[in-house]
């Protein structure tokens, strides 16, 4: 019943352990986890690459290019949060993802939301100049 | 019946130091049946609600830099100004410092103060190494004259990148605290849950960097034409 213990420290926010079982920590050797971090590493260094490669080719088709970088982007983050943050399925797991659900709702109303309103405010108001001009 | 079944069990919400249930191994999931969660889950918890609320600041920076994007005001516009050599660089010694920040969690499990703080030391150096990366290219923008107060745009650029950065300067103090708190006091375990917890924060600065570097200089500095 010590086991718990002996893997209680580092980044993970929530363990394998499935309800009711003695405990999946005997199963995570270091090696394990060591490759899981490496693998992670890996999918983050080649996300990164292909967005910087994407940038500089002409292989693309131009008017894509800002969608494919911010796909490439949101791929890199879940791969942040899956191998380094350790966000998971598990049971004790569950409010985090709960959390972090609320936290990306909040996060598009306030990018989107705002983008929005202010294309529609720039679209219906004068342009500076000539509002300049009126007031003289 | 003994003495011992019949007595009312300790109110696990009770405030103050838990010495009964949260200390024990356990195996309940923290939905209420079984007792609390074991205190790393809760401590995990409550610093990722605090990351989420600064992920959602950082996100109406990220808005607001995404509306003021083209009010130069005449001046110049990220395309003329960014290098993004110096951002692939900068990107390079933040993922570096993620990894080696996990290898020091795998060396908090292992207990091995040698490997712990040369990890640690590790991810310091690199983030100091980010940190005058993106203080060259502050410097090297304001004394070609886009300084912060140039034009909205700029404005918008220096208050995102630098409050990221100023989360990196913040995030190497706590390195540095949490080092000597594993030399000085060993792995106890109120020590690895702030380490936890700092682990955690630094992760989540890689993950802002993520958005900075893809929407901020990659995005940013096609040409304005292929812009949505």
């Amino acid at each position: 019943m010590t086991t718990e213990h002996e893997f209680d420290a580092g980044s993970n926010v929530g363990e394998d352990r499935a309800v009711g079982a003695e405990s999946a920590a005997a199963e995570r050797t270091l090696g394990k986890e060591f490759r899981a971090y490496a693998l992670g590493l890996a999918l983050a260094v080649a996300l990164t690459a292909a967005s910087f490669w994407v940038r500089g080719t002409h292989l693309v088709y131009g008017p894509s290019l800002a969608v494919a970088l911010l796909v490439l982007a949101v791929a890199q983050m879940g791969i942040h949060l899956i191998y380094f943050l350790h966000i998971t399925t598990d049971p004790d797991n569950t409010n985090n993802v709960l959390a972090l659900a609320f936290g990306v709702l909040i996060v598009c109303l306030i990018v989107f939301g705002s983008l929005w309103v202010m294309e529609h405010l720039n679209h219906n108001m004068v342009p500076t100049d000539e509002l300049m001009r009126m007031q003289r | 019946m003994t003495a011992e079944a019949l007595r009312a069990p300790a109110d696990p919400y009770r405030p103050g130091p838990q010495t009964t249930a949260m200390d024990a191994p356990s195996q309940v999931t923290g939905h209420g049946a079984g007792g609390p969660a074991p205190k790393r889950i809760i401590v995990g918890y409550g610093f990722w609600i605090f990351l989420l609320s600064d992920v959602i600041m950082f996100s109406s920076l990220f808005a607001a830099y995404a509306v003021l994007f083209k009010n130069t005001a005449g001046g110049p516009a990220a395309q003329q100004l960014f290098d993004l050599r110096n951002t692939a660089a900068e990107t390079a010694c933040l993922l570096g410092s993620t990894f080696t920040c996990a290898m020091a969690s795998l060396a908090v499990g292992e207990r091995s103060q040698k490997w712990t703080q040369l990890a640690l030391l590790a991810t310091g150096l690199l983030g100091l190494a980010f940190i005058s990366l993106e203080l060259r290219e502050f410097t090297s923008l304001v004394a070609r004259g886009a300084g912060p107060t140039r034009s909205a745009f700029l404005s918008s650029f220096f208050t995102l990148v630098g409050c990221h950065g100023a989360h990196v300067t913040a995030g190497l103090l706590w390195l540095g605290t949490m080092m000597a708190q594993f030399y000085a006091k060993g792995f106890r375990e109120n020590i690895r849950h702030r380490f936890l917890c700092f682990s955690l924060f630094w992760h989540a600065l890689d993950i802002i960097w993520v958005a900075i570097f893809s929407l901020v200089y990659l995005v940013g500095t096609l040409p304005s034409e292929l812009l949505p």
